[in-house]
């Protein structure tokens, strides 16, 4: 590079600036299309990466190396089909599908079997509806629950069978208000439950995902007890009124995670995990989870998303974009003259060309920038606004303003060539 | 043929073709010879090949057939880019209309063509400054052409014509657009020049202004039909 050319170009980029400025609302008005289409992209990009940000957060707090499966109440076809009314419908997960995944899918680590009986706990006046979960030690692991006070659920009270509970915190708040909930004993159906430890869980989102399901747990709302306990004191059959008689149900288990050694085997155990229960259930009594799945969908989701907005910013940028080469087509138009004279002061083709194809990318480099900022700004107001997650991320503020400057060059090269083709003979007659 | 011509056009023809009629030719050779520091004018009725021929002596346009020397450079075959840098480097325009690019201050119009030789303004700020204020608008150096009256825009052309020191001054009609008072301080002016060394080609139909040259050149149906010597050179 010539050390004139910085020079030159410096005051070739000022005479563009001034030339823009001599037409101060027609400039702005040209940016506008530019401004938005960047500042959408930014948006846009930004609402949809925290949508799905939020999304995987969730699934992977279902955990990936697990594989989840859950008692469905099997459609009203099925159930017809087998009994008559009033009598017992029995369907679900069974003990025997536990340790029968436990001893033939490899690469298992922990079987985690769940029961879940909606009843309600008292304590002296207090009555609140419950879900009582009975489940074995590691539960707390595998769910993340954290201790609070006192301890979780043990091997030992598994063995013995022990009348004895741990609560949510939020709930041993509404059950205890006044008193040390430690210690005391709460009566769930006909019997006491000792309160050993109260848990925290990890987060309430997990009970979302489960989209609209009743079963599973429910926003800090827990009973634990171990399951041998469960199965002695509340059976299996589980009695619903209902209008015009009763309903009984059999279910033994609701829930079985299985938590595999790690992802990698998730994939393998899957259709084995799938094959099994078909076996051993005549119905389809029961649905399959796995958040690794979730996760892939997810993310594949999020690709399209991304797919769809990068469209539609890309198409209000090349609307922005024809807008500015519009413009400068008027403008070479009105400015023949200029470029008469400059073409016979010693001006060249491409000397024309990089003075209006400057002024272009000005234009929308301007552009750009504004659009940057605003772009930036939205996506804040949105999640002040509403309680969306927004995440901006460096590469799509970089892409919306790369393109910005795409933009100006491709749509400036035809005015700009279509200026430099004038014949300085022509020009320099035009009125 | 003098030797000493700084400008030596030869056999020069301007042959348009137009579809299915027969070709017409705006010149149809051309010879002159113009010898450094020499002024001379041109005149002719309309159609005459007066534009054609100024249009080819500024550079703009090409001859058909036949060489144009000038400064030692044969410019009739160059590419337009060459062209185009010949025309910054060697031609001083002043056009009838002044043609002055309206955003740009006074100053910044006498610095046009030094930018598109590559040259460095601030080097040649004070240069450009003198030559505004010999033009006797020192003191208007930031003001916009549309602030100037005509003869004042006039003299900034003057000022930015001579500002790459070219070969020759091409007047187009300077005064076409002045009243006979300007008119007549830009055509001193254009003495004044003259006068200092340089060479003056100049278009006009006004005898008057004619009569300032030591030459003038009468086109007539794209040849030069006759021509005035007015006064010698001075040697």
């Amino acid at each position: 590079m010539k050390p004139w050319l910085n020079a030159q170009f410096l005051s070739t980029l000022r005479l563009g600036v001034k030339s823009l400025l001599l037409h101060k609302l027609r400039s702005a008005l040209t940016m506008l299309g530019i401004i938005f289409g960047v500042c959408s992209v930014i948006a846009m990009l930004a609402i949809g990466e925290g949508a799905s940000y939020e999304a995987q957060q969730r699934i992977k707090e279902l955990g990936s190396s697990n594989i989840i499966l859950r008692s469905v109440k099997p459609s009203d076809e099925d159930k017809s089909a087998g009994m008559g009314r009033g009598s017992m419908l029995k369907y679900g997960l069974t003990y025997a599908d536990g340790s029968r995944l436990q001893f033939t899918v490899p690469g298992v680590e922990h079987v985690l079997p769940v029961r879940i009986i909606r009843e309600s706990a008292r304590f002296g006046q207090n009555d609140v509806p419950v879900q009582v979960l009975g489940t074995l030690p590691y539960y707390a692991d595998i769910a993340g629950l954290e201790v609070a006070r006192g301890r979780f659920l043990s091997d030992t009270d598994e063995a013995k069978q022990e009348n004895i509970c741990v609560l949510t915190v939020g709930l041993a708040r509404r059950l205890f208000p006044f008193q040390d909930p430690l210690e005391n004993a709460i009566k769930v159906d006909a019997f006491y439950y000792r309160v050993v430890g109260l848990v925290r869980e990890r987060s309430t989102l997990q009970q979302r995902t489960q989209s609209g399901r009743t079963e599973g747990e429910t926003l800090d709302n827990n009973v634990y007890i171990p399951l041998s306990t469960a199965r002695s004191r509340f059976g299996e059959t589980l009695i619903r009124r209902s209008a015009g008689g009763f309903e009984m149900e059999q279910v033994e288990l609701h829930q079985i995670t299985v938590r595999m050694r790690d992802t990698a085997a998730v994939e393998s155990a899957e259709p084995q995990i799938t094959a099994l229960l078909q076996r051993f259930h005549a119905k389809k009594d029961y649905e399959l989870i796995v958040p690794l799945q979730l996760l892939r969908q997810a993310e594949a989701l999020k690709r399209t998303f991304n797919i769809v907005l990068g469209s539609i910013a890309a198409i209000s940028l090349l609307v922005g974009g024809i807008g500015i080469m519009n413009i400068m087509l008027a403008t070479v138009t009105e400015r023949t003259r200029e470029i008469g004279i400059r073409r016979a002061l010693g001006a060249r083709r491409r000397d024309i060309t990089t003075q209006f194809l400057v002024e272009t990318v000005v234009l929308s480099v301007g552009g750009g920038l504004i659009g940057v900022a605003v772009g930036l700004v939205v996506p804040l107001a949105v999640s002040l606004l509403t309680d969306m997650k927004v995440l901006i991320t460096v590469w799509s503020v970089l892409l919306a303003f790369s393109i910005s400057g795409a933009v100006g060059i491709i749509f400036g090269l035809y005015p700009a060539s279509a200026a430099a083709k004038l014949d300085p003979i022509e020009a320099l007659r035009h009125e | 043929m003098p030797a000493d011509a700084i400008i030596r056009i030869e056999g020069v023809e301007k042959r348009y073709v137009l579809g299915g009629e027969a070709d017409v030719y705006a010149l149809r050779g051309v010879d002159v010879a113009i010898t450094a520091g020499s002024y001379v004018a041109i005149m002719g009725p309309s159609g005459s090949g007066k534009s054609t021929m100024l249009n080819i002596l500024g550079c703009l346009d090409r001859p058909t057939a036949g060489s144009y020397w000038l400064g030692g450079e044969d410019v009739s075959r160059m590419p337009d880019d060459q062209l185009s840098a010949a025309r910054g480097r060697k031609i001083g325009f002043i056009f009838q209309s002044y043609n002055l690019i309206a955003q740009l201050s006074v100053l910044e119009n006498i610095q046009v063509p030094l930018l598109y030789q590559g040259k460095d303004l601030r080097e040649h700020h004070d240069r450009c400054v003198g030559l505004a204020e010999l033009v006797g608008l020192g003191n208007r150096l930031h003001h916009r052409p549309n602030q100037l009256s005509g003869g004042q825009q006039q003299r900034v052309a003057v000022a930015r014509s001579l500002v790459n020191d070219p070969v020759m001054i091409l007047a187009d009609e300077p005064t076409g657009n002045l009243d006979s008072r300007t008119g007549t301080e830009v055509l001193d002016l254009i003495d004044r020049l003259n006068a200092g060394g340089k060479t003056i080609v100049l278009v006009t139909h006004d005898e008057e202004v004619a009569f300032r040259a030591h030459r003038v050149l009468h086109m007539k149906d794209g040849i030069i039909d006759r021509e005035v010597f007015n006064r010698a050179l001075p040697v």
